[in-house]
């Protein structure tokens, strides 16, 4: 018979789990790094490991013989040893757990075959880094090209965990010279948040528990990293962006707007635009929950009804008149290239963006840039896993915004017209206005003359 | 702080999120519901993207036949009369009339053609091209490298090595004739996740999930329910009736109970958070071969 809490302890336990946010995080390092380690002890220190699976990892241990009797975390992690004997692909895994603060998701994305396709692809949806460095080796090619995708995908928080202290006597000389080198290579790249920890994941020195080892380390653990880092500012609440998903029209009285608030505040009463119609109106109802309320913020699901009869459809954008974003079918991006059959330029590829799919074309290649020492190539194509800088054109506008500005409205993917694969990611730059581009003086323009009707 | 959002708030969103984007981009999606927690939460999240419409698409339910006579009826009492919602029921009638059962047949060869090949039949049949489905990827470990939309060819075969790359929340839905995606709305979601929301929302499940007096054997260290007359008991092998719940529902002779006395829903989270047992432990099919999900899941099993 299993153990259970009492009906007050459950109820407790609920409304503290009720107010728990949500934190993604990225584990960036090789097997050699620790990295299966690592993410093994933050599960198992963080009790989110059933015994059954420990017994079973504890007799492995004894088995493989490696860690002289102890646990070996990384044994827990995937049983990657076993993934890769039964001949399983490796690729990007998610891995949950919860504490009493927050509720995680991990992208742990292995190897080094394809690693900026799968890396990309774990760091889209991440609020954090660990990039973990190996102290005997300090800061290598590998710790600057994670490093690299972590802030091109703008990743605000990095924790870089130099792992391994217990293989340099945790030696403090050691991690501040690795602290400095990376400081020195760091100062390139957008990081907004920079920390650094010592840890031997092995033994667990400073993974969730401090470190009576590293006396000399007055900052806080990684787990309290994860769980302190303040993410909600991060969410862009300041400007309005509903991308029209779905109509949802059940009968001729209701016709309603489903989406998700990418960014920004929607309140009832709220004058709109929506785009590219341009058309301005105000919002009659929030729908959600299986009822109405008066106010909803990003990230939320809702569907929103609108006072006049506007002709809107999926893949159009509302926003608040008095902030719209770029309206354009030309801007330049970085572009992470993901096929192995490299991108031709001038060639028709089909653009996601938001709800709004359009044919398209990459007019021009800039450069591509070397990750591993980040200076810029010239090249007129990208290959699979190249990362450059592309002019591009659509056939039809869409409205955007700077990635760095909007991580929802300023990415999108490319799809082959022909396989239907998915070939391509890009973050969309900021850009200076251009005199003759028309594009958003043009907007503003309309939306002011409309705004001046009413 | 204002402007906070919890943890469940964002999945929800999450999950109405996808639901809409499959509405919008295919021309003919259904929702396979099994009626355990999982279609619960997702039948929910679906009925919420829509509201107040009914969600556009239908549901279905690969009836093996030997599924709990308490999860048919709660199908039929709870979904299709009192929600009015449209059920589509699939039966892989060559596997009934070559008598295909799991104790005869064993639980590899039974699921493969009750299930995995009902599916097939099932969806060729009906022309789907999307396929909603509640796997977590918290539930086992070839499930948490699978996108949340999951492509499959004509013959609704996963390549693992062949998964189209997924950034953001940017789902790519293009297919060629005859393709398809699977779509799992819950992949972020844990077990834990999923028993809290259905607290908190309210949602309604298989009394099988709480803790009754029910007649089971012990068989293999797993208590199986004896659920009708079909079931063929061994030599020596005495039911008897024993306080239990289901972790996981499926077919029932290939679903083990748990001695248990949690009897509601406060009572299962309690045991959840306390327990000690991963999930899927308890449910038959996962262990018969090395990496045996993954096999399943390449035939086009969910």
């Amino acid at each position: 018979m299993m153990q259970s809490l009492s009906t007050g302890d459950t109820e407790e336990f609920l409304h503290q789990h009720d107010h728990k946010e949500m934190l993604r995080f990225l584990v960036c390092g090789s097997v050699d790094d620790g990295k299966s380690t690592l993410i093994g002890r933050l599960l198992l220190d963080s009790n989110a490991i059933s015994s059954d699976i420990i017994d079973a990892v504890t007799r492995d241990s004894l088995r493989h013989g490696t860690t002289g009797g102890k646990i070996d975390p990384a044994l827990i992690t995937d049983g990657l040893k076993a993934e890769r004997e039964q001949g399983i692909t490796i690729d990007v895994a998610y891995r949950y757990f919860s504490t009493a603060k927050r509720k995680f998701i991990i992208a742990d994305a292995p190897g080094h075959e394809q690693y900026t396709r799968n890396m990309v692809t774990g760091a889209s949806t991440a609020n954090l880094a660990v990039i973990l460095i190996d102290a005997r080796n300090g800061v290598v090619e590998q710790t600057k090209r994670h490093s690299f995708i972590a802030s091109l995908l703008g990743i605000r928080h990095v924790v870089v965990a130099v792992n391994k202290m217990d293989l340099v006597d945790f030696s403090q000389e050691v991690f501040e010279s690795i602290k400095n080198d990376y400081n020195d290579f760091a100062a390139r790249l957008a990081i907004h948040d920079l920390q650094f920890i010592p840890i031997s994941a092995l033994n667990g020195d400073n993974v969730v528990n401090q470190s009576e080892n590293i006396s000399w380390y007055k900052g806080g653990t990684l787990m309290h990293a994860l769980e302190a880092t303040q993410i909600s500012a991060d969410r862009n609440l300041i400007d309005l962006r509903f991308p029209v998903q779905y109509v949802n029209r059940p009968n001729s009285d209701y016709r309603g707007y489903c989406g998700t608030i990418v960014s920004g505040v929607v309140r009832r009463g709220d004058d709109v635009v929506v785009f590219p119609s341009g058309k301005t109106t105000r919002v009659k109802s929030i729908d959600a929950d299986y009822g109405q309320i008066d106010e909803a913020f990003s990230p939320k699901s809702v569907t929103l009804t609108l006072e006049d009869n506007i002709d809107v459809s999926r893949g159009d954008m509302i926003m608040h008149p008095n902030n719209v974003g770029n309206f354009g079918s030309k801007f330049e991006a970085m572009v992470v290239w993901m096929d192995e059959e490299p991108l031709k330029s001038r060639e028709e590829y089909i653009f996601k963006q938001t709800a709004r799919s359009v044919s398209g074309r990459i007019d021009t290649v800039r450069y591509a840039m070397d990750i591993n020492t980040l200076r810029r190539q010239d090249a007129t194509q990208l290959e699979f896993n190249k990362i450059g800088r592309c002019a591009i054109s659509l056939t039809e506008p869409i409205v955007f915004d700077s990635y760095e500005h909007n991580r929802a409205t300023g990415s999108f993917i490319i799809i082959d017209r022909i396989t239907n694969a998915t070939v391509g990611a890009g973050m969309i730059l900021e850009r200076k206005l251009e005199k003759s581009s028309g594009n958003r003086s043009f907007w503003n323009w309309i939306v002011s003359s409309f705004r001046g009707r009413s | 702080m204002p402007y906070r959002i919890s943890h469940l708030k964002q999945l929800e969103s999450e999950s109405i999120h996808i639901f809409r984007e499959v509405a919008a981009s295919f021309q003919n999606p259904v929702l396979l519901y099994s009626i355990g927690k999982d279609s619960a939460v997702l039948l929910h999240l679906a009925r919420k993207a829509f509201h107040p419409a009914n969600p556009p698409f239908p549901l279905m339910h690969i009836d093996t036949t030997f599924k709990f006579k308490e999860m048919i009826e709660f199908r039929d009492k709870y979904v299709r009369d009192e929600l009015g919602l449209e059920i589509i029921v699939y039966t892989n009638k060559e596997g009934i009339d070559q008598g295909i059962n799991p104790f005869s047949h064993g639980s590899r060869v039974y699921t493969d053609i009750m299930k995995t090949k009902a599916l097939r039949k099932a969806l060729d049949q009906h022309g789907f091209d999307a396929v909603i489905g509640g796997a977590r990827r918290d539930e086992e470990a070839s499930r948490a490298k699978e996108r949340v939309f999951s492509f499959r060819d004509k013959n609704h075969r996963w390549d693992p090595k062949n998964q189209r790359p997924e950034l953001w929340n940017i789902y790519n839905c293009r297919l060629n004739k005859g393709e398809s995606l699977r779509i799992f709305p819950l992949s972020n979601w844990t077990e834990l996740d999923v028993w809290q929301y259905i607290h908190k929302e309210n949602i309604p499940v298989v009394p099988l999930y709480f803790a009754a007096d029910r007649l089971v054997v012990e068989r293999g260290g797993t208590l199986i329910m004896v659920d009708d007359e079909r079931f063929p008991l061994e030599k020596g092998e005495e039911p008897q009736i024993k306080k239990v719940r289901f972790r996981t529902l499926g077919c029932y002779p290939l679903s083990g109970a748990v001695e248990s006395n949690a009897s509601d829903i406060l009572g299962v989270i309690a045991e959840l958070v306390s327990s000690d047992f991963s999930e899927r432990k308890d449910r038959l099919i996962d262990s018969d071969q090395p990496s045996s999900m993954e096999e399943k899941k390449r035939e086009g099993y969910f």
